[in-house]
């Protein structure tokens, strides 16, 4: 199972990829939309944890992006601005989402449910 | 009669004029007075003014109707006088035209002539013949007078110089009171002058003046120009006495006068000398029974003038007080709803300041929370120190502590994101809970137990969450303040049967005394205004409940407690209802 992290917060986002690897989990990371994008072509990931608030490309936007391309890929999002109500306006229900700070337990669990 | 007091008291009455905090309230009291003010004196001063103008006015009149009334009966008494006596000394010329002297001087003759006038004119008690000696030569009536020398008397002279004589009443010799009329008369054969003399009694005469229909006590007689009173007089003093009135110069018209008695009674007299006699007609009224219409009137006014009075007040009072309050009430809806908009504004700013800070907090408190636990996990998984129990100690109370700084935050964007107008799902519970943490530190410390009830089936509800707490949090703040340490708060839910719920905040503080519990609800009504209270905690509480559609009532026993109640509509409105805006 391939999961890609993106957040702007590269020492956020890469001691969760090393941590989910403790948890067999495969997960790359990136710390921007674009080379998000790229690595996605790469490689074929099942799940995309995102960030909601990210410079340039925010999580909803690389969103649409990502499934266009991938129309299995799973998504995540995480949010620090904690604010439901604006997550809903942009994201159809029955979307995955948790606030920062996350338990990491709770973003695996996320994880293998959505995969599976 | 306090309580009555109480209960017509205007709400406006009891505000302090500079009380509200920053808001210039009027006085209303003053408002109130002025407006009275005004209003009574626009409205009685021209009833006044006409009440006054009319007793005048109708005084005037009567007093100068009752003038010309006496001034008539005068005019009329004095005709019939002077005709009575004029009818006389006219019957007299003709019996000297008629009969001549030398067939008056014949006594047979002469007792024909008295027989004769008795039955026509009446009054007539005898009737004689003087000689210019003064010497009785003739006489037939009912004494013996022939003979009787006249020259002495008042009578005799004046008869010879003028011709016709009419003496005033006296009572002479026979003790009965009558007058004399006399004639001269002479002789054409021989040039001698005589005097026919005849002697009236005066019962006819006083009846002229006893059958005059006067009201209000009046009183008609002669007297002569001496004043002495001629004809029985009622009032005035008795016959051949001097009138106790004040008698006037000679006028050849009739006069009416206000006069005051010796008796210190004022008298409306009428006077009227009669031509060629030394009589003088008065009729006499008493001005007071003559103005007794007036005191009707008076009555009447008086009435009339108290009755308007007393409704124009309470009109003027009842009006000013309702508009007054009306105005008051304004204010107040005005003042509450700036302060609510003031309030709601300060916590909007509020809000986005605590977002703002918790994101900004969110990100670094992740990323502590993800190296702590990569740390953890790289004890754990690499076995490196995995048997280190202080380090894994002390990276578990990182990771908590950041949990806790989690929970803060979250709670901090939740407040703020709650701000805006939002229909929610909620659980009553959860709501609670999460009012009760705000507080909990706080009860703590002052060791306040805190005993919830709440069932967990109660059935979640649409609502303005935001709205809600703030409802909630204001009811436990306040039973806070309320207790001393130590005291005990007790909040429980129930469903009722009609789709309601309802909710009670029960403290064991100081309680609400009688009085100010109906004001407590109103925009700055404060018991802590020294300390810094607002007066606004509840009523924006109560705004908020109605605004959510439901109701809000208080109990309270000073000294056992108080306690709140809401009720909400379990059904709640749609959210589209309410669009308030932050």
């Amino acid at each position: 199972m391939k999961v890609l992290l993106v957040d702007d917060e590269v020492e956020l986002v890469s001691a969760m990829a090393e941590r989910l690897g403790f948890r067999d989990v495969d997960a790359d990371w990136t710390d921007n939309g674009e080379s998000a994008l790229a690595m996605a072509d790469k490689t074929a990931y099942d799940v995309a944890v995102l960030d909601m608030k990210m410079p340039r490309l925010s999580g909803l936007e690389l969103m649409e992006r990502l499934a266009e391309k991938h129309p299995d890929m799973k998504f995540i999002f995480l949010s620090g601005h904690g604010s439901e109500a604006d997550f809903k306006a942009g994201c159809a229900a029955g979307c995955n989402y948790l606030i920062k700070p996350i338990q990491l337990e709770d973003l695996v669990a996320l994880i293998r449910k959505v995969a599976a | 009669m306090a309580s009555l007091l109480e209960k017509i008291r205007p709400q406006f009455w009891d505000t302090d004029s500079d009380a509200g905090a920053g808001k210039s309230l009027f006085n209303y009291r003053r408002i109130w007075r002025f407006a009275i003010i005004l209003l009574v004196l626009v409205a009685l001063i021209p009833l006044m003014v006409m009440a006054f103008i009319d007793y005048n006015v109708t005084r005037h009149s009567l007093e100068s109707e009752n003038l010309l009334r006496t001034a008539r009966t005068t005019s009329n008494t004095r005709r019939s006088v002077a005709y009575f006596l004029d009818e006389r000394t006219k019957a007299l010329e003709f019996l000297v035209h008629d009969q001549g002297i030398a067939a008056l001087r014949n006594n047979g003759n002469l007792a024909k002539v008295l027989a004769s006038l008795q039955q026509s004119f009446g009054g007539f008690v005898d009737i004689g013949v003087i000689d210019d000696r003064g010497r009785q030569i003739a006489y037939i009536g009912p004494y013996d007078l022939l003979g009787r020398d006249y020259s002495g008397q008042e009578g005799f002279a004046t008869t010879m110089a003028h011709g016709t004589y009419i003496s005033r009443v006296f009572l002479g010799f026979r003790d009965e009171p009558h007058l004399v009329v006399s004639r001269k008369v002479r002789d054409s054969r021989s040039g001698e002058d005589y005097i026919l003399r005849a002697t009236l009694d005066t019962d006819q005469f006083n009846s002229i003046l006893t059958q005059l229909d006067l009201p209000g006590g009046g009183d008609a007689f002669v007297v002569d120009r001496d004043g002495v009173i001629q004809t029985p007089s009622k009032e005035h003093g008795s016959l051949l006495t001097r009138v106790d009135l004040a008698i006037p110069g000679y006028s050849d018209t009739t006069r009416v006068e206000q006069v005051r008695g010796r008796d210190g009674v004022e008298y409306t007299v009428g006077y009227a000398y009669i031509h060629d006699t030394p009589f003088i007609v008065l009729v006499v009224k008493r001005t007071r029974e003559l103005m007794m219409p007036l005191q009707t009137i008076r009555m009447e006014l008086l009435w009339i003038l108290i009755t308007s009075i007393v409704v124009i007040l309470l009109v003027i009072v009842g009006v000013a007080t309702y508009l007054v309050n009306k105005v008051y009430i304004a204010d107040q809806t005005r003042a509450r709803t700036l302060h609510r908009m003031e309030h709601t504004n300060r916590m909007a700013s509020i809000g986005r300041l605590a977002a703002g800070v918790a994101h900004e907090i969110n990100n670094p408190l992740a990323i502590i929370n993800e190296k702590a636990g990569l740390i953890r996990d790289l004890f754990v998984y690499k076995q490196e120190y995995a048997n280190d129990e202080r380090l894994l100690g002390n990276i578990d109370s990182i990771i908590n502590s950041v949990t806790r700084c989690g929970k803060i935050t979250k709670r901090l964007l939740s407040f703020a994101r709650h701000i805006d107008v939002e229909m929610d799902e909620i659980e009553f519970k959860d709501l609670a809970n999460e009012v009760i943490d705000f507080l909990r530190k706080e009860a703590e410390y002052r060791s306040i137990t805190i005993d919830m009830d709440i069932p967990e089936k109660l059935p979640p509800f649409i609502s303005d969450r935001g709205k809600l707490q703030q409802i909630f949090l204001n009811l436990v703040n306040n039973a806070f303040q309320a207790m001393n340490d130590g005291g005990h708060l007790s909040i429980t839910a129930r469903e009722t049967a009609c789709d309601q719920l309802v909710f009670t905040v029960e403290d064991d503080g100081c309680g609400i005394p009688e009085a100010d519990i109906k004001r407590i609800f109103d925009p700055f009504f404060s018991t802590k205004k020294k300390t810094g209270g607002t007066g606004l905690g509840l009523s924006i509480t109560y705004g908020l409940v109605q605004e959510l559609g439901g109701s809000m009532a208080v109990e309270s026993e000073v000294g056992t407690g108080t306690t709140f109640t809401i009720i909400m509509p379990l059904k709640g409105t749609k959210p589209e209802d309410k669009t308030d805006k932050a």
